[in-house]
């Protein structure tokens, strides 16, 4: 691609952004409210978010990499980079933000069917069906492999027991991607299949879990006589534990950083400067500092994995690397930012607001989709080679 | 912006290069240069020119192979994998951009020489303890038409070796870099007994006479010429200290696959994995942030304090990191001579301070991102 076309094509965006980004659209928001996430309940909180998701899905641009005839626009890398930018620059807010778009669309991409690609993707990248991850359960946490959630054949369909815990969104979501165990005699990590469920099937039920933030955006998820049927698997049956191993990867960078959900988009800078007077302990300027420096490394890390995955080079188990440097890293941004926020960030709003739910969020973020540790021990076997 | 992989031509550097060191300067090497006192290899050296490494920066029509500051950064990090011992960065990377700068024949024949491989430069910046060229206090005194510089430079890597030093002064109304001989009467140098076994000197200008064509860029005005030039030392300095990390941490990593202790290689011990895992995560990040200094250089170098700060920044904490993890996961044999990983933390030590420590280079990146 030429850097004429590139440009060309840069131009055209940022008309087309120009005529069609609604005002209210160009703040830059990226809050739990400001976002879409989608789905058959969802409620508009403007007549502008709304319509912008819809101009947005028209052209592609909600998922601008996944091909046109899956509801994306087949961008490369070098447009997409093009796309983000320019809405960048502009202060767009992000259309349309879900699980569907950032791990289970990837997941099907990979293992799915044209026939599921064209039933499931279209509906996530207009922001229509809204996905959640039914993976952990309260005896498999780190061990994920060992779920005991159990999908027994009847005819065509499966009849699914068994609960999930930490189901982000379960209670808000429309579906869920579940693993459940099909082969309860087989070694723990080839019983296991990929199966997609609608939540509103007679048996599914969801509790949220009021976390130490106040917030509830986990749950709990019942299956009870659950009737699914069988070509809601994706991959193969027994098989789902590699869809599930691929799919962790998009987890892990979208906690790392790579999408643009959980981290949430509060600049250090900002926050220590809008102490009163700026920022003059030289304790706490000195760790804003060291802070900034390795945010900025795993910034352009995180650039070179994704210039290595459209290369073709695949990124693999480092994304395990990212996940780890990326969440300890907020964990520790979140803290300093607390830090200089001092008394003024101890109130659930007012001055700094929802920084202290979302500090108390981020403790979270070392935990879900895999510990730190078991990333480090991810890194060590599969990346370093060392002994089990 | 090109991405952050090595390009075609890069990697067939890196191997090449990979390649030609893993015979004539492997770790084992140094050791001969240590054990016998000596801080160059003039064969090697002159093995480095035929191959276009000192021409790197060097312009095509004054002989150079002009491949830029990421290639730079490509033949530094294998330099240090090795320990390989050369003035490659005062030389190809820093006399050469300074030099580039300066549109004279002066400067032109001078790139060339570099391309050959027929002369080192040393750069006499600091004088204190810690890297800070704005404290210039040696002073080159208006005189006639020319100058006199009295003063004291101290930590000027490969001073001793040098044949030309290229120095930092206090002049009316700035500073000015000279492009001086080391020879020339008044300049007098001692070998510092570096903890590195490296070449470093101190140099000592005693009234030495300069004229207005041995001023490197504009009087008063050093840093129009030397910015840049620090910068690309910088950023190759990065690279070299992660290609120490890449040479340490293979030690370590084979070493806790082969140790055996109760029984069982000590790699099987998730203590250490994770010391291992961790500081493989640090290598990774912190080769992007080299990856991206040399970019910068090469793509947008008016621009490019930031990016630089960021890897030196990051390359003095990671390298750090993986000596002295190196040393304790090898236990006491770490800590002998006879062993290697103790040649890599000295020179990272020396590494660490030369051009800017962590907290010069930390600052200048809070500086950049305005807190």
């Amino acid at each position: 691609m030429s850097d004429d076309a590139l440009n060309a094509f840069r131009a055209e965006v940022r008309t087309w952004l120009e005529e069609n980004c609604p005002q209210e659209m160009r703040d830059g928001a990226s809050g739990e409210d400001a976002i879409v996430w989608g789905g058959r309940n969802w409620k508009f909180k403007s007549e502008a978010q709304k319509l912008w998701l819809e101009r947005m899905a028209d052209k592609g641009w909600t998922v601008p990499t996944w091909p046109v005839e899956y509801g994306g626009a087949g961008m490369d890398r070098a447009h997409h980079k093009i796309l983000l930018d320019e809405m960048r620059k502009m202060g767009a807010r992000v259309p349309l933000q879900s699980f569907g778009i950032w791990m289970l669309g990837p997941a099907l991409l990979a293992f799915g069917t044209h026939e599921q690609k064209l039933q499931y993707l279209p509906p996530i990248a207009r922001g229509e069906v809204r996905w959640c991850q039914g993976y952990s359960e309260p005896g498999a946490g780190s061990d994920l492999a060992s779920v005991q959630t159990r999908a027994e054949s009847d005819g065509d369909h499966y009849i699914v027991n068994g609960q999930k815990i930490w189901t982000s969104y379960a209670d808000k979501a429309d579906c869920i991607f579940a693993l459940v165990r099909t082969d309860r005699d087989a070694p723990k990590h080839l019983g296991i299949t990929f199966l997609l469920i609608d939540m509103e099937t007679p048996g599914v039920s969801t509790k949220p879990i009021r976390l130490i933030s106040g917030k509830s955006p986990f749950c709990e998820t019942f299956f009870d006589d659950v009737r699914v049927p069988k070509a809601n698997v994706v991959g193969t049956e027994n098989r789902g534990w590699d869809v599930a191993k691929h799919l962790l990867t998009h987890e892990r960078e979208m906690i790392s950083g790579g999408g643009q959900g959980l981290l949430g988009g509060r600049p250090l800078g900002a926050v220590l400067n809008a102490q009163d007077g700026g920022l003059t302990d030289p304790v706490l300027r000195a760790e804003a500092m060291a802070c900034e420096v390795d945010a900025l490394a795993v910034a352009l890390t995180l650039e070179r994995y994704k210039d290595q995955a459209e290369s073709g080079g695949g990124v693999g188990d480092a994304s395990a690397m990212l996940k780890y440097a990326g969440t300890e890293l907020n964990k520790r941004r979140h803290e300093l930012m607390m830090s200089a926020g001092g008394a003024d960030a101890l109130t659930w709003d007012g001055k700094h607001d929802g920084l202290a739910a979302d500090w108390l969020r981020t403790k979270a973020n070392s935990i879900e989709g895999g510990t730190s540790e078991v990333m480090l021990s991810i890194i060590s076997r599969r990346v370093l080679g060392l002994p089990a | 912006m090109s991405t952050l992989l090595l390009t075609e031509d890069e990697t067939m550097l890196q191997d090449a290069a990979r390649g030609f060191l893993d015979g004539a300067a492997p770790v084992s090497h140094f050791r001969k240069l240590r054990d016998a006192g000596q801080t160059h290899d003039a064969k090697l050296w002159a093995e480095m020119a035929q191959m276009g490494w000192t021409g790197v920066l060097v312009p095509e029509d004054a002989g150079g192979s002009d491949m830029g500051h990421a290639a730079a950064g490509v033949l530094a990090g294998e330099l240090g994998k090795t320990l390989v011992t050369s003035p490659f960065i005062s030389t190809a990377v820093i006399a050469a951009t300074a030099l580039r700068q300066v549109a004279t024949d002066r400067a032109r024949d001078a790139l060339a020489s570099i391309a050959a491989g027929d002369v080192i430069y040393g750069l006499a910046v600091d004088e204190g303890a810690k890297h800070n060229p704005e404290a210039t206090e040696l002073e080159a005194r208006a005189d006639g038409n020319g100058f006199r510089l009295t003063g004291t430079k101290g930590f000027v890597v490969d001073g001793s070796n040098a044949d030309r030093l290229l120095v930092l002064a206090k002049t009316d109304a700035g500073l000015t870099l000279f492009d001086l001989p080391a020879d020339r009467e008044g300049i007098s140098r001692v070998g510092q007994n570096m903890v590195d076994a490296r070449d470093a000197a101190q140099v000592t200008f005693d009234n030495v006479q300069a004229t207005g064509d041995d001023v490197l860029g504009s009087v008063d005005d050093a840093m129009a010429v030397l910015k840049l030039a620090l910068e690309a030392g910088q950023a190759a300095l990065s690279a070299e200290m992660l290609g120490l990390s890449a040479g340490a941490f293979a030690m370590t990593v084979g070493y806790l696959k082969e140790r055996k202790q109760f029984g069982v290689e000590i790699g099987r011990f998730q203590a250490l994995q994770h010391r291992a895992a961790h500081l493989w995560s640090e290598t990774e990040i912190t080769l992007s942030a080299v990856r991206h200094a040399g970019r910068k250089l090469d793509e947008d170098p008016d621009n490019a304090t930031l990016a630089v700060s960021l890897a030196k920044a990051r390359a003095t904490q990671t390298a750090k990191l993986a000596v002295i993890e190196g040393v304790q996961m090898h236990g006491g044999i770490g800590m002998t001579d006879d062993f290697d990983m103790g040649f890599f933390m000295k020179r990272v030590r020396v590494a660490t301070e030369w051009l800017g420590d962590y907290g010069y280079h930390a600052a200048k990146v809070a500086a950049a991102r305005g807190f």
